[in-house]
């Protein structure tokens, strides 16, 4: 990696950093202040703080009137999320490589069906999801929300690790077979391994698209004990009777702060959705 | 273990690829399925490795019926073309992994792992990663996997194609030893007629989907059955002629005439071709030859010469290196018609 930065520039670098750097100094300043605003108080139309203060971050530790409590909402985030992502990485790693390699019947129609249904923007289903889950008694619950975001993921995820099983040489798994391993076992201990670089990145995108979702708990899981984050910060921002900015700006900079954490140390598998291919 | 194939076919959809196909490889024996690409000699490997399903006829392992049988159950060691290493694995993980879906204990697959490493000189790489190793290594820790649990029969897939030219020579050489050594019965698919004549017992030719002659290699040299077989065999290659039988005799170019006792019966106006090996025709033979030296090629040991004849046709020769020859002289060498092989019209050899 260092050596990369160090070799091929033909060019100075210092114009390029200037360059972006005064371009992303907006976003940096919004950041900045995003952080600095949720920490002290500035006189009304300053820009310049003028006191120190934790009141903002007090919902930590204080249950606001009429709101959940924020540890609880955080560990409804965390089972909507985790189980997203287990269940998009289990089905998707299997059905992908059904696809892929075995000889299914209308094995073609599965895989322009799962297409058609990735077209499909959930908003437009969001209706009729909420007719179904009402009816068999699921509304306002994490186990029904959890089940219509990981439907909806899911074909993405099929479709991106039938293109990464493909790209395993057939020869493999004739070799596996011939060496007298059962097809789940090739599967599991000669094919995925192969393809682990594409595992992580899809469980990272599903679990920032999980931790990222409002609109399906919104709708469909509302209540005050499934409550996730997300709908938790909206309802800060549609309460006009206790209207506190600064509280938002601080609730965001707690929600964001478990992404930027994974995007530190997991970036460079994210980057791997996009590239494609076998490494290694 | 002898392996039988009794009148095996195999179709893909509508496309038929081998047409009822009989043979037999005694046990022991190393036989090369020899053909250019496309003739089905891969599709017959996999079949009996039980990769394929035969669409009809039978696959036998000694007395044992395995036609129906899927490959996880027949004893079968293959070494692939790209050799299918498995890459996340170490040498020794990879050399063990047919013991290791047997569930045997880990201290023992590593045991064994190790005494075929060291029958292919491999012992001192146990804990590398396929990606760590060159082509020879990898070919060898593929021969080692596929010998570890000492099947009925190891096929080899084209196992040279991807090695560069003296590792190829040192890997036949080996792959032979091995074999010798092991006494196992052996199946090798190659479309290099070199590695099949040096490496096997037993060659069988194969053209379109039918083994069109199999025998030893220098009798298949010698005596091939068809022009196809003569062409195929033979590095530098034959050079044939073309020409038509006159009283007995074979008639080319300039009125040259050859007799031979195998036209005695063949009517005269016959258009036949004559196979000309490029070592009978030069320094010795009966028959005097003109033309032009079109190219010539020094191989170190031996020069290769093309001769034009006057009607255009051209013959090869090899001789031992000679530097009054150059290309664009007049030569006049002598062709041994004892030695020349005469095919009918139809390819057929007479």
């Amino acid at each position: 990696m260092v050596e990369k930065t160090r070799v091929s520039a033909n060019f100075s670098s210092v114009p390029v950093i200037l360059a972006l750097g005064l371009l992303s100094l907006p976003l940096v300043l919004m950041y900045v202040y995003l952080f600095i605003d949720t920490v002290s108080n500035s006189e009304t139309g300053s820009l310049i703080p003028n006191e120190f203060t934790l009141e903002h971050w007090s919902f930590l530790w204080e249950t606001k009137p009429g709101k959940p409590n924020i540890w609880l909402v955080t560990l409804n985030t965390f089972v909507f999320t985790s189980v997203i992502t287990t269940v998009i990485l289990l089905v998707s790693s299997m059905a992908g490589y059904v696809l892929s390699r075995l000889n299914v019947p209308a094995r073609g129609f599965f895989l322009a069906g799962v297409m058609v249904l990735h077209a499909f923007p959930s908003v437009t289903l969001i209706i009729a999801i909420f007719i179904v889950l009402q009816y068999i008694g699921l509304y306002n619950s994490l186990l029904g929300v959890i089940l219509v975001k990981a439907a909806i993921d899911l074909p993405l995820g099929i479709w991106l690790m039938k293109g990464f099983y493909d790209t395993v040489p057939w020869e493999i798994e004739m070799a596996g077979v011939v060496d007298g391993a059962s097809r789940f076992t090739v599967w599991r201990r000669l094919v995925l391994p192969q393809i682990r670089p594409a595992v992580m990145a899809l469980g990272l995108f599903s679990f920032l698209s999980g931790w990222s979702e409002f609109i399906l708990p919104q709708v469909l899981a509302p209540g005050a004990q499934v409550q996730v984050l997300s709908v938790y910060l909206a309802s800060l921002i549609a309460d006009d009777n206790n209207f506190d900015f600064a509280t938002f700006k601080a609730v965001g900079v707690f929600y964001v702060i478990p992404v930027l954490i994974l995007y530190v140390f997991f970036q460079k598998h994210l980057m791997n959705i996009y590239g494609g291919g076998t490494k290694g | 273990m002898r392996i039988l194939l009794d009148k095996f076919s195999k179709s893909f959809g509508s496309t038929k690829v081998i047409e009822e196909m009989d043979l037999e490889v005694g046990s022991g024996e190393m036989l090369a399925l020899l053909g250019p690409s496309g003739c089905g000699k891969s599709t017959t490997l996999f079949a009996i490795c039980g990769i394929h399903r035969p669409t009809s006829g039978r696959i036998l392992f000694g007395d044992r019926d395995v036609t129906g049988l899927p490959s996880q159950e027949r004893n079968v060691g293959v070494v692939f073309q790209s050799y299918a290493l498995y890459p996340h694995m170490t040498v020794a993980e990879n050399i063990g992994f047919p013991l290791t879906v047997r569930r045997m204990a880990a201290a023992n697959i590593r045991k064994e792992a190790a005494e075929i490493a060291a029958l292919v000189h491999i012992d001192n790489l146990l804990d590398r990663r396929p990606a760590q190793l060159s082509g020879g290594q990898q070919q060898r820790v593929a021969l080692a996997r596929a010998l570890i649990r000492r099947p009925d029969v190891l096929l080899l897939d084209e196992p040279l194609a991807n090695l560069d030219a003296k590792l190829r020579l040192e890997m036949r050489s080996e792959i032979r030893r091995l074999q010798k050594e092991t006494g196992i019965t052996a199946i090798l698919v190659t479309h290099d007629q070199v590695e099949a004549m040096s490496m096997c017992d037993r060659i069988a030719i194969m053209k379109a989907g039918e083994i069109v002659q199999i025998s030893t290699p220098s009798e298949m040299y010698n005596d091939p059955r068809t022009a196809f077989v003569a062409g195929f065999l033979g590095n530098p290659p034959i050079s044939f002629l073309k020409g038509m039988a006159e009283g007995g005799a074979f008639v080319f170019g300039n009125s040259i005439r050859l007799m031979l006792p195998a036209l005695a019966a063949i009517p005269d106006g016959a258009v036949l071709t004559l196979g000309v090996r490029p070592e009978h025709f030069g320094t010795s033979g009966d028959v005097q030859v003109e033309g032009k030296v079109a190219f010539a090629e020094t191989q170190g040991r031996e020069n290769l010469y093309d001769v034009v004849l006057p009607d255009r046709s051209v013959l090869r020769s090899i001789q031992p290196v000679r530097n009054d020859v150059a290309v664009g002289d007049p030569v006049c060498w002598s062709l041994d018609s004892k030695a020349a092989l005469v095919f009918a019209e139809d390819g057929r050899r007479l």
